[in-house]
Order: structure tokens, then sequence, then C-alpha cells
């Protein structure tokens, strides 16, 4: 196989599809500068939490009191292991020519980010329960929107797979729809390393600070 | 109407305190420097339209001229040369004229806490155990030491002819050092948006001699009523008040009180970051 | 919680929000100029409607235009859409300049809160209805023209983005006939914001209003960006571009960074108003000082936003009209640049007041004065570029010069502005106010009316009466003068901005001028509107079809005028700076290309206007609390979406036999054109085409 150029950070269709290769070029170093304005707004989300998550907790409860970090962590590991599972998605886009293993990874990786976003729902309600609602204090407004705004980002992702779903049937490999799949990819993975950070410096930070 | 810009203005070009004089100077420094960047433009600019402009017969044409290195090294280098001047200047400056900076003097200086309210102010001596609203007294000559919060949104606390302003927040407290050189009467305003009443929310600083305001406290403490819970509920309420009010004793603590209902006694920073 | 639980139909909309009812209920006198202002709006869309029917526009208005995904198109309506918000933010502006000339020891005419509306409204307006549609527009016509590209690389996106801030503006326009508008200023400070101080739909209108044009600006950075790095001629290299691209590049980074801060915010104050969080308020943990900090994060690389578009166009005109290349072209790209990247560090220069301490004040306003280096340098880049050229005193020249003469007094007061300690004295007041309005009048408007000026032949293919356009010059220039240096003496009297009411009568002569200042900008306007009406009428005796009605330097010159769909019949080769005038010399300019390539073009699509028709209805319904519309208005944006991901027939064919026809005719007409010396400029033997000088 011809060796093909890279044109774009990540995976690169070039030596599987070379009319979707170039296709792909403008189009996902677009979207990478799309994920980087996300990256600034969740910069500034984790900005403001850090302003707030001490001098804002106005008496009420703590992270120690409210974080449930075994939750955390099993979080952790299904949205972790959702982007092992996508990348074994991208794999097989780019070297299968067939769509079962690429609908059985994404598939797979709906399960573990639907699991992902049901524990954090629970986490949610459980400390509502407690009283640690947003309305309590700025430490818990900041918090809840930092968290949420991610979980509504991977639910806004969960959508999207749904409908690439849907697309591979309706319309298959095309073009567009591999573009539209490795864009989701890159969504995807961005999500992952939000929530290592978010994992990081608001729980496990938040706990032993 | 136009004549009066400077001598009978409230600005602090019209300055009555060392402060205000000393931002005044630097003003006026600040425009001579940059002068030196923006005078030759003004020269340049019309001589250019003139010698080249389209029927010329004296300058020459050069379509491709486009770059050239003593040109360069002029223009980027006389501005940097000027942001260092201003900039050093700038430096200095920040640090002297820093309103939390108590001014040098002989005496202590007199404490005034300030509540900035919809629309007016509340100025409380605690050493007098007297209070005013939108009316301050002073005593020209000596330094005054504000503290100052809110107790509604956020406001700016400002006597343009003694010196610059400093924000109020509610939960937060501010500082802002000030000294009138001379007695006098100046105007006192909240320079922050805040409503209906913005217009409204003047105050007048009366600077009297130290006789005088001992003298005035006594009379405040004789015979005015007293800055209790009631009296303060009225003044919470969002009013232009028609003519300043005196109180001549205050509920103990009733500053620290106003920041306290924010911050449910919690610890609070102040606005440049160090706790309450 | 301030939310009701209950469901309603019309949520919290009542019959006393319209404006008429209200000044059929209070009529004074500013209830009426409020009824007044509703009317026109209102009255105004009945007579375009009427046109529209009377001259069979409708289908035109859709199919050609509304569904339209081609930048040019999306670049007119934008500026389409500043004209209108220009209009009414003008007019706000003579309105509030009279009340403040008559209203001392006197209430004047205006109420505190109409009043306190007006300020608002006024700065909301310019800021992102007025100057971001301005320069949009102006970017997304000429930019990819002039680095050789078909369209930009992602064309319905770019039309959505229109829609976006369309939907912006539709709704600011609707808070003038229901309900009001916020009074919190352009900058919406909580507490005062926030629902205990503002309790009523005013800062909901400005909330949302402003996040549907921020998400719009954030896309069009992305789809800026991504052109210049994609989309570009071959050949065409970076250094190779025009100066307008690289402040459009500039410009299209700071959009994408610096809208997050903003959508964060004001996200933030809604959460606050319709859920009950602290994230501004005065108590249980809630930090006003964070949101100066986020919005002045966005807001000053805002303000480059706004001026490095015009800083470009600025670049254009005046190598053009000096007949000569650009001088310090490097310099100018390491400038713009620098600016762009030194705007992200001085945001905090617009709370010194705010009480963070000496160290840091001091910092910040270093960082501010190190921005005036690379703008003072471009400033006399632009002076050399003059120097040995031959200068022809056009009215985009003109509104040019100026711009250097009294942008610089403003670069000056920001310099007194960035002193911290100085600023104490000057924060809040009119000076402050004269200095903004010395960099956005002479900076962005001038340049944009530059832009507009120098550019109109292209996209019209006739040009503009140059009398009616110096007219206006002259209106704009004095007029500036006239309103705002009143002001910075104001200022430095004591005087302070949003003021409805004066106490003292030294103010009432300065005040006088200023309104007297206000009118002439206003006939500075008006002068526009006549030019536009004139030289439509007269359009034939200027008609430039050879496309080149300035001998421009750069590829959108080298066109017909109006340009062709898909702008280039054969995308150009670039081999150096100023490309247009390099074919010119060369003898290449109206060569026939040897081969054509069918041309695909993307198709029309009605996704734009659904998501815009959505975001109104969305941002609408969240104002009154109309839940059913909210979620409506959310599924048709996002339903919209999705659906157009399953449409495959996107693009259409142009195929290379039409392509070669209308191109070889354009071509044969260019020749038979006689060429035009610049003495002849602004005569009717202008009709595009240049004499080039041997």
């Amino acid at each position: 196989m011809k060796r093909q150029p890279l044109l774009h950070p990540g995976l690169n269709l070039g030596s599987t599809d070379e009319y979707s290769h170039d296709e792909a070029e403008p189009v996902i170093f677009g979207f990478w500068i799309f994920l980087m304005a996300d990256l600034v707004l969740f910069a500034i989300l984790f900005a403001t939490y850090a302003s707030m998550s001490v001098q804002g907790q106005a008496g009420g409860p703590s992270p120690t009191d409210v974080f449930d970090l075994p939750s955390a962590f099993i979080e952790t590991m299904l949205l972790l292991s959702s982007s092992i599972t996508f990348g074994m998605a991208s794999l097989a886009l780019k070297y299968k020519a067939d769509r079962l293993h690429l609908v059985f990874w994404l598939v797979l990786t709906f399960c573990l980010g639907a699991g992902f976003i049901g524990m954090e729902v629970r986490d949610f309600w459980i400390m509502t329960q407690q009283g640690a609602v947003p309305q309590r204090s700025g430490f818990l407004s900041a918090f809840y929107l930092l968290v949420a705004t991610h979980g509504i980002h991977v639910s806004a992702g969960l959508c999207w797979m749904i409908v690439m779903l849907v697309q591979l049937r309706v319309l298959g490999r095309t073009t567009e729809v591999k573009l539209r799949l490795m864009r989701l990819a890159l969504f995807w993975h961005m999500l992952d390393i939000v929530w290592v950070c978010i994992f990081t410096f608001v729980y496990l930070f938040g706990v032993a600070l | 109407m136009f004549s009066v810009a400077t001598t009978a203005s409230n600005g602090f070009i019209n300055p009555a305190g060392p402060i205000a004089e000393a931002l005044r100077d630097h003003l006026i420094f600040i425009v001579m420097v940059m002068a030196v960047v923006i005078v030759p433009l003004f020269i340049a600019l019309p001589w250019t339209l003139w010698r080249y402009r389209l029927r010329t017969k004296s300058g020459s044409y050069q379509p491709n001229w486009e770059f050239s290195w003593p040109l360069e090294i002029l223009i980027w280098g006389l501005p940097a040369v000027i942001v260092v001047v201003l900039g050093w200047n700038l430096w200095h400056q920040s640090y002297e004229l820093d309103p939390y900076k108590p001014l040098a003097a002989a005496e202590a200086p007199l404490e005034i806490q300030a509540i900035a309210l919809d629309w007016k102010w509340v100025f409380i001596y605690p050493d007098q155990n007297v209070a005013s609203v939108n009316e301050v007294m002073i005593v020209a000559g000596r330094p005054v030491r504000f503290r100052l919060t809110s107790g509604t949104v956020m406001q700016s606390f400002m006597i343009p002819r003694l010196g610059g302003q400093i924000y109020t927040m509610a939960g937060m407290e501010t500082q802002m050092n000030l000294l009138a050189s001379e007695p006098g009467q100046f105007r006192g305003l909240n320079t922050q948006y805040n409503g209906m009443g913005f217009a409204n929310q003047k105050f007048i600083t009366h600077a009297v001699s130290q006789a005088d305001f001992d003298a005035w406290a006594t009379k405040m403490s004789d015979s005015k009523p007293p800055l209790n819970q009631a009296a303060w509920a009225l003044l919470a309420k969002p009013s232009v008040l028609a003519a300043p009010q005196s109180f001549g004793s205050v509920a103990e603590g009733l500053f620290t009180w106003v920041i306290a209902g924010f911050t449910g006694g919690h610890p609070h920073m102040k606005a440049d970051g160090t706790d309450l | 919680m301030t939310v009701e639980s209950s469901f309603s139909l019309l949520g919290r909309l009542t019959p006393q929000d319209i404006s008429f009812v209200q000044t059929f209920e209070n009529p004074v006198m500013s209830e009426f100029i409020d009824g007044a202002a509703g009317s026109v709006l209102v009255i105004g869309m009945i007579i375009v409607a009427a046109l529209l029917t009377y001259y069979r526009g409708w289908k035109t208005l859709w199919f050609d235009w509304l569904t339209s995904v081609d930048h040019k198109k999306v670049g007119i309506m934008y500026i389409v859409v500043a004209f209108v918000m220009l209009a009414r933010a003008i007019i706000e502006g003579v309105l509030m300049r009279y009340q403040q000339s008559i209203a001392v020891n006197d209430p004047g005419v205006l109420t505190p809160d109409h009043f306190g509306q007006l300020f608002s409204t006024h700065g909301s307006i310019m800021i992102f209805f007025m100057a971001m549609p301005f320069i949009t527009g102006m970017i997304n016509y000429i930019m990819p023209q002039q680095i050789g590209a078909r369209d930009v690389s992602f064309p319905l996106l770019n039309a959505i983005s229109l829609w976006l801030t369309a939907a912006g503006a539709a709704l600011v326009m609707i808070s003038l006939v229901v309900g009001k508008f916020s009074t919190g200023g352009w900058t919406a400070y909580p507490p005062y914001t926030g629902i205990e101080f503002s309790p009523g739909e005013g800062v909901d209108y400005w909330i949302w209003s402003i996040s549907l044009t921020s998400i719009g600006s954030t896309l069009t950075g992305v789809n800026f960006a991504t052109t210049i790095y994609k989309n570009r001629a071959p050949g065409m290299t970076l250094f190779r571009m025009p100066l307008f691209c690289w402040t459009s590049l500039c410009t299209s980074v700071l959009m994408i960074f610096a809208m997050a801060p903003l959508t964060i915010a004001t996200l933030m104050l809604a959460l606050d108003r319709y859920a009950g969080f602290h994230f501004f308020t005065n108590d249980l943990g809630g930090n006003m000082m964070n949101y100066a900090n986020l919005f002045w994060l966005f807001g000053h690389p805002e303000v480059y936003i706004l001026i490095l578009p015009a800083f470009g166009v600025f670049s254009e005109v005046i190598s053009t009209f000096s007949g000569k290349t650009i001088y310090g072209y490097k310099s100018l790209v390491v400038a713009t640049m620098s600016i762009a990247v030194l705007s992200f560090t001085v945001w905090l220069h617009h709370f010194f007041t705010m009480g963070q301490g000496a160290n840091v004040n001091a910092i910040f306003g270093i960082a501010t004065m190190l921005i005036g280096v690379p703008t003072g340098v471009k400033v006399y880049d632009w002076l050399l570029t003059m120097v040995r050229g031959r200068i022809r005193l056009t009215t985009a020249m003109l509104f040019s010069i100026m711009f250097l003469v009294t942008f610089v007094i403003g670069g000056l007061t920001g310099v007194i502005l960035a002193n911290p300690p100085v600023d104490f004295a000057v924060h809040n007041s009119l000076f402050l106010v004269a200095h903004f309005h010395n960099m956005v009048i002479p900076g962005v408007l001038f340049g944009m009316i530059a832009g507009y000026q120098f550019w109109f032949p292209k996209a019209f293919g006739f040009r503009l009466a140059e009398r009616w356009g110096k007219a206006s010059f002259w209106c704009w220039s004095f007029g500036f003068y006239l309103t705002f240096m009143p002001l910075y003496v104001l200022g430095l009297m004591g005087a302070m901005r949003r003021t409805v009411e004066w106490f003292r009568p030294e103010y009432l002569g300065w005040l006088q001028v200023s309104f007297v200042g206000a009118l002439l900008l206003f006939s500075g306007f008006i002068f526009l509107c006549v030019q536009l009406i004139v030289s439509v009428r007269q359009r034939d005796q200027r008609r430039v079809p050879a496309g080149d009605p300035w001998d421009g330097r750069s590829l959108e010159w080298s066109n017909s005028a109006p340009p062709p769909e898909y702008n280039f019949a054969v995308i150009p080769e670039v081999s150096g700076q100023d490309a247009f005038t390099r074919l010119k010399e060369q003898g290449k300019a109206y060569a026939s290309p040897t081969a054509y390539d069918d041309i695909v073009v993307p198709k029309n699509s009605i996704v734009a206007p659904v998501i815009g028709v959505g975001a109104i209805a969305l941002g609408f319904a969240l104002v009154w609390h109309i839940w059913w519309l909210v979620a409506l208005g959310f599924v048709t944006m996002w339903g919209a979406v999705i659906a157009r991901s399953f449409v495959t027939e996107t693009e259409r064919v142009i195929p290379a036999s039409k392509v070669r026809a209308d191109h070889e005719a354009w071509l044969q007409q260019v020749r038979e054109c006689a060429t035009t010396s610049r003495e002849q400029e602004d005569t009717s033997a202008n009709v595009g085409r240049a004499e080039v000088l041997a």
C-alpha cells in the first residue's frame, strides 16, 4: 500500500480510503479547532470551580462531605474503557470493510458511556437527598456546573452515537459518515481527558485538601 | 458655562488633597510623554498628504518601496522606550497611590466606616459612635481611613477632588485612604450604576478643623436619634433621601454585622484576597 | 427559587408587557418615545413586507438569499443586519445625548428606567449586533476571494452563524415591543443583574440574545480559521496573503478563544436567575468578582476582534489609494499577531478599582501599555505607506486618514487609563466613555464604512456616489469630535457615565455641544443612506463590469463585478504579494485560462433559517418562561441539524462548459473596455479596468 501523507492529527484514512482521506483534511482540522474552543470552556469552568471550592462553601457541605470517591472511580473506569472501545471502533472503521465490527464496538462504547451517565445521575440524586443541592452554596453551584456540563457533553455524544448507528444503517459507510465518526471519536476522547482532570482536580484534590 | 472647567468643577483636575493632586500631575506627565509619539503624526500626515497627492510635482513615486531598517528601528524602538519610561512610573505610582496604603502623618487617621446602600451612603464614625447619611465630616489636614462595604449591589465610592475610587461589594471590605489639604466642601458619589436612584446618590464631604469636628460629633451624640435596627431597616429600603440624616449613636458592630449578613458569619475574603 | 412551577401557555407574559399598552396606561413623554420606537419597528416591518409583495420579491428573498450558503450573500446579509441595528442604536445614542443636554437640575424627558434600558441596548446593539455583524460580513465577503478560494470551509455553518446572530438581534428588537430590556448596561454586572435586584425579564433578554450571537461568533471563528489555513490558492503562502486576511486570521483566533468566557458568564448568570444558583449572589458563597474577571476575559479580546478587521481594511484602502504596496508588511504581521496574543493578558484593566492590590494592578497596567506598541507601529506603517505614493482622496481614503488622526488621541487616553492610580480617578466617568468611543468610532466604524465604500462596487457592480460619501464623512468626523471631546472634559470634571440627571450647572454647556455633535453623527448616517439610494438609482452611470475600479492589488479585484457564484472560473496561481497587481504588470490579468473544470458548489439549505427561527423561539420562550416553547425551539434547532445529516445531495455541479461560456464572455467584455487612469477614477469613464503603468 502506498504511504499517504498525514493530513491531520489522529486517525488518517490514507491507506484504506484515499478519497475520504482528502476530504477529511479541512473537516477534521476544523473540528480540532472547535474542540480547542470547547476546552477553553472547560478550563474556565475549572478556574471558576477552583476559586469557589473553598471560599464558596458558605458553611455548607464541603467536598469530603459529599464526594463519593469509589463511585467516581468506577465512572472513571467506565469512561476510560469506553475510550478504548471507541479506539477499537475507529480501527474497525479504517481497516474493516464491513459494518459489523464497527457497530459492535460503537454499541459497547454506548453502553459504557450510558453507564457512566447513569452512575453520575445517581450520584447527583444522592447528593440532593443529603441537601447538597447547587442552590446551597457557591461551591456546589460551581461543582454541579462543571460536572454536569461534562455530563451533558457526554450525553450529547451518546445521542450522536445513536444517530451514527442509524446513519450506518441508512446511508452506509459513506465518506460523510466516516468523517462524522472520526469527529465523534475526537469528541469522545476529549471528554475522557476532561473527565480525568475532573476526577483529579475535583474529586481527589477535593478530598485530600 | 465653559470657562468654569477647572476652577469650580468637581473633578480631580481641581484637586483639594495630595492624592488627587498626584493623580492630576501623573495624567499631565503621561500626556506630555505620549506627545513624543503623537505630535510627529499630526505633523507628518498633512505633509505627506500634500507632498504625495495624485497631481503632485515634487514627491517621487516609488510604488514598491516597502521597507527601511532605520525607520523600523525608530518605529518599534521609540514606543518601546516610552513604554519603559511610563511603565517604570506606573509601577511606582501603583504602590504609592494604592488606596489601601496609609498616608504618612503625625497622628492616627480618622476612621470612618462607609456602607453603600440603594441609593444612599451611610457613614459610621466608630470612635465617635455617631453616623451620618449622605454627608461625611472629615478633618482637614488629617488622613482619613475609610473601610467600605455594600449593603446591596456593587457600588463605587469616590470623592473626586480628594482622590480616586474603590468598589464596594457586599460581604467584602475595601479601603480608601484620603486627605483633604484645606477645609472645604467636596461632592462625593457612587460611580457604579445601581438602578433608578443612581443619579441621585451623591453626598457632601465637609472638611473642617479638628475642633469643629469634635464639636459636631458631640452635638450629634447629644441630639440625634440612634442608628438601631429599626432605623437601619428604614435606611436599607431602596429610596432617595431628600436631605442628609444624622444619628447620635450606632448599634455596636453594625459595619461587621452588615458584612456578616452576607457571608453568614463564615470567612470571606477581602477584595485583595486576604481574609476578613 | 423564582421560577413558577405552574404551567401556563404564555409563561409570565401578560398584555401589560406590550409597550403600546404601557404607553396607553401611562401617557408620559418617556412612554411615548418608547411607543414611537416600537411603532417604527412594527410599521417598518409592515412596509418591508408590503414592498416585497408589491415587487414579488418573496421568492427571490427565500431562494436566492435566506437559504443561500454562499459566503458573499451571507456577508451581505450580515452587513444588512448591521445597518438596521446601527439605525436603532444611533438614535438611542442621540436620545441619550438629548436627555443629558437638558437634564441639568431637571428630570428631562426620559424616566430613569427608560434611560437605563437605552444605555444597555445602545451598548449591546452597537457591539454585538452592529460591529460584530459588520466585521463578520466584511470578512465573509472579501477574505475567501482574497485567498483565491471559492467559499469558506464550512458554508452551511457560516449560514447558521448568521442566523444565530440574526436571532439574537431579533430578540433585542422584540424587546422594544414586548417587555423591557435590561438596565444593567452591556456589561450586565451582577449582583445588580441578579434575580434579587433585577427580577424582571430585561436581563434575560440580554442573556439569551448575547448567548445566541456568541455561539454564532465562535463557530464563525472556527470557520474562518480553517478557511485561511486550508483553502488558500496554490502559491498563496501565509506571507503572500493580503493584510486583511492576516487580520481576519487573528480575529478568528480571538473569536475562538474569547467567546467561551462570555458564554460561561452568561450561563452562570442565567443559572443564578432561573435556578437559584450562587455564582454571583451576595450571599451563600457567591462571588461577583468572578463575573468581572470572566466578562472581561472575553471583553478585552472582543474589542480587538472588532478593531483588527478595521485595521485590515485600512491596510488595503491606504495601500490601494496611495497606488503603493503596503509599507512594512512583515512588521504589520508581527504587530497584528502580537496584538492578538497580548489582548488576552490585559483584561484586568477594566476593573483596576475592584481592590485587588497594587501588585496585580501594576502588572496588568504594564501589559496594557505594551499593547500600545504594536498599534503605534501600525499607525506609522500606514503613514509610510502613503509616503512616495500617489494619494487619491476617495471617501474610503478620507475615512482612513481621519482614523489615523483621531484614533491616536484615543490611544493616548488609553495609556492614561492604563495607569492604575490615574484610572481610579476616571474609571466609570465620561472620560472613559469618550475613550472607548474614540476607539470604536474612528477605529471600527470608520474602518467598516471605508470597507463598505471600497468593496461596494465589487459586490454590486457599480460605484457609490462620492459626493454623498464625502458629505457623510465630514458629518461623521465633525460629529465625532463635537460629541466626544466635551465628554473627556466632563469626565475630568467629575461627571460619571450612565447618569440620567445632573446637578452641576457647569456641565450644561459641554453637554449641549455634545448633543449637537450627536445630531451631526446621525446626519452622517443619514447621508450614508441617501448615498445608497442615490447610487442605486444612478447605478447605470457608475457601472464597473470589468471589476477593478480602483486599480486594486489583491485577487478579489481580478473577477467580475459582481463576481460569479464560484468567485473564480479557474483558481489562480499566486507568485507573490499583491497578487493581482503582479498579474496586471505581467499582462496576464485577463488572459484566457487554458482549461476549465466542472465546479462543485453547495446547494441552498433551509437548515440555517430553521435554526434561526428555532433560536428566536427558544430565546423568547426562555425570557418569558414559556417552557413548552423552550422545548419546541430546542428540538427544532437540533432536529434540523440531525435531519440535515441524513441529506446526501448537498452539492450541485456547474459544468465546465457553462463556466467557460460565462467567463469568456466576461473576458471579452473586459478586453473591449477602455482602461482608466487614476485621474478619471470618479468619472463615468471608469468601467472597472485599470490602466497599467509601464
